[in-house]
């Protein structure tokens, strides 16, 4: 065939356009396949491929019980986009009544940002009023879901266990001390959506949501709630501003409740004052004055100097010290050790501290925790002030036996009366719940905490505290009454009174410090002012706690025999 | 013969198997969206426990159950004297 030696023009020509038509086409191919295929993908995936958020809850907050203390719950926020929503006028009156908005109030805020194409018109509402709002059908209008934070307990717990803002972050107590466990992180995974928007297939999960972990700590709601509510009602009848009280296990070493007053509603927390969101208990410092005279008598019988029964000279009821004279209420005569704690005698406490080396006194201070701090924790957490002896003057050694010339935080003070509780050990302080026990450091022998012990008791039986005492069960305890100290000097007429005391003072499984700040009127002592808070709030608390009476007449004890009541 | 045989079957073991593979790939997606479904309602769950758990909390409160008890049932704190120690 002749067409096979030499083709045709024409041939040739159609050839070459086929070939011609071939190589643009591969041109292309090519072109889309290399150069422009990351433009294309993406196009491609945004038309189908979405990235979503895979929730992750904030970790509930519970006490020792199980109880929550804190939890969050979802809630809508409702937003518009201004532009589609002006064209709704008609609709908004309707609106406004439902969310509870002025008119003409609304019709500014929206017409100032109607350039914008989002705008909250109402955070965080019940998802029961989100649902109506969303029924009338406005369109223009969504919704947005939140987490709120809700807190059962309210003002009981409120500076313990602090609160979240408004973007779910911790900002205050335990919520703030503990956010990096608390908060979820949330995940995120990839899908392909059909046309409807429904989800047809998950291509990646970029991040598993992490909710965040829950939380025990040591208190107990049904304690805060009693100690609340004595606090309360004793701060209202002494006329005191403020107050606060911790309890702790002394066995274990646990914050079982810890309230402050003032207080507040962690939901509304526009209108407070930031004085009501301190702990006081681990925040706020003060001279312990008499309820530090244990541990001086502590290091005077450590020392092996002194016996409970030495007797010291407290006449004439006052002692000169350089210019200072330090006073006793009255002139008590000779009292030996025990007496000096039961009656609470500065000259007595001045006394036995000027005959001791300086250093004996500071490191039993320093040893129960004076001038440390506690390690719970606690955001603010105070270390208090304990100076060095090298730098006391014979004047501090006494002042600091009867508790001025050095600072301490109610927890601090708990703390150091909780070695006087368990035999002379000290264990590590925590907020949250313990489960197994922890092994404590000896902070003085066990004979010499025993007999404190045991002086202590007799300020509760016949001394100073006898209104902290319990029906039923033995108290030992201290009080305290503190000229405050302001901008450097001592106030006449503005006191601190404290009581520190633990039960049952057999064995003993509460401990507790309670302070009242400048209590009006003539009940200022701290055996008038906060003994008697102590005795109201532990006769509560032993029965709460189920801690057996460990004196009760013997009558009583006697077996069961069911007696009607009379 | 046995040439076109044996594409005859090869031709229908391409078929089902693409039938196969649309008909796994359909029901991928189908427990996809039910898997979503379920997620939806577990999260509602968990809402909703929190929610009881805040209302259990509430009715619950130390308080509320103590007025209760005083007003309500009459009931009082045993006095001292009133107690008895059953010591095991």
């Amino acid at each position: 065939m002749s067409y096979q030696k030499r083709p045709p023009k024409r041939y040739r020509f159609a050839l070459s356009l086929v070939v011609l038509a071939a190589v643009l086409l591969c041109g292309r191919a090519l072109d889309l396949q290399f150069a422009r295929k990351g433009f294309l993908q993406s196009q491609g995936n945004d038309r189908y491929l979405r990235t979503v958020a895979m929730r992750a809850n904030r970790g509930t907050i519970t006490d020792r019980n199980g109880e929550p203390l804190a939890i969050s719950t979802p809630v809508y926020s409702i937003w518009v986009d201004p532009g589609e929503f002006l064209r709704e006028r008609r609709r908004w009156p309707e609106l406004a009544r439902l969310l509870d908005f002025d008119l003409g109030r609304m019709k500014h805020t929206v017409n100032a940002h109607a350039d914008r194409k989002f705008l909250f018109l109402r955070r965080q509402v019940d998802p029961e009023l989100a649902r109506r709002v969303m029924a009338l059908g406005v369109s223009g209008l969504s919704l947005q879901r939140e987490y709120r934070r809700y807190y059962p307990t309210s003002e009981v717990t409120a500076q313990v266990i602090g609160f979240t803002n408004i973007d779910d972050q911790g900002q205050e107590g335990i919520e703030l001390a503990h956010e990096a466990e608390l908060r979820g992180i949330p995940g995120a995974k990839r899908i392909i959506q059909d046309r409807l928007g429904r989800v047809v297939e998950n291509v990646a999960r970029l991040r598993p949501a992490q909710p965040g972990r829950d939380l025990t700590p040591s208190l107990d709601r049904r304690l805060q709630h009693v100690v609340y509510r004595e606090l309360n009602s004793a701060l209202r009848e002494l006329g005191a501003p403020a107050g606060s009280v911790v309890i702790l296990n002394p066995q274990t070493g646990e914050v079982l409740a810890m309230v402050n007053q003032p207080s507040f509603n962690p939901h509304r927390r526009g209108e407070i004052s930031a004085r009501a969101f301190r702990n006081r208990v681990a925040t706020d410092l003060f001279e312990p004055g008499s309820t530090i005279k244990p541990f001086t008598v502590a290091a005077a019988l450590e020392s092996g100097r002194y016996r409970p029964s030495t007797p010291i000279d407290t006449q004439p009821g006052y002692i000169k010290l350089g210019r200072r004279t330090v006073r006793d209420l009255h002139n008590y005569g000779v009292l030996d050790v025990s007496g000096v704690i039961k009656k609470s005698s500065d000259v007595g406490a001045s006394k036995i501290a000027m005959s001791l080396p300086p250093g004996l006194l500071w490191r039993m201070f320093s040893k129960v925790g004076f001038g440390h701090s506690s390690n719970s924790g606690f955001p603010g957490e105070h270390l208090g002030r304990l100076r060095h002896y090298r730098g006391w003057k014979p004047i501090d050694q006494a002042t600091m036996a009867f508790g001025y010339g050095l600072s301490v935080t109610g927890l601090q003070l708990a703390r150091a009366y909780c070695s006087i509780a368990t035999d002379g050990l000290l264990r590590p302080l925590t907020f949250q719940r313990r489960a197994t026990p922890v092994n404590g450091e000896r902070m003085m022998s066990a004979k010499t905490a025993r007999l404190v012990r045991s002086m202590l008791e007799r300020v509760v039986q016949e001394g100073t505290g006898t209104r902290a005492s319990v029906a039923g069960y033995r108290v030992a305890g201290k009080t305290g009454t503190v000229h405050k100290n302001i901008d450097g000097r001592y106030s006449n007429d503005r006191y601190i009174a404290l009581f520190a005391g633990m039960v049952p003072a057999s064995r003993p499984r509460l401990v507790a410090v309670v302070v009242v700040d400048e209590p009006r009127g003539s009940k200022h002592f701290g055996g008038e002012a906060a003994a008697p808070l102590f005795g109201a709030i532990m006769a509560d608390a032993v029965r709460l706690m189920n801690i057996p009476p460990d004196a009760l007449l013997a009558t009583s004890t006697r077996l069961a025999a069911a007696r009607p009541e009379p | 013969m046995i040439r076109s045989l044996a594409i005859i079957v090869l031709f229908l073991a391409t078929l089902s198997s693409a039938l196969a593979s649309i008909w796994v790939r359909h029901e991928a997606r189908k427990l996809v969206q039910q898997l979503q479904a379920l997620d939806e309602v577990r999260d509602e769950l968990y809402e909703e426990w929190g929610r009881l758990q805040l209302e259990q909390a509430t009715w619950g409160t130390h308080s509320r159950l103590e007025a209760i008890a005083r007003k309500n049932l009459g009931m009082t704190v045993p006095r001292g004297e009133q107690a008895i120690v059953v010591s095991p």
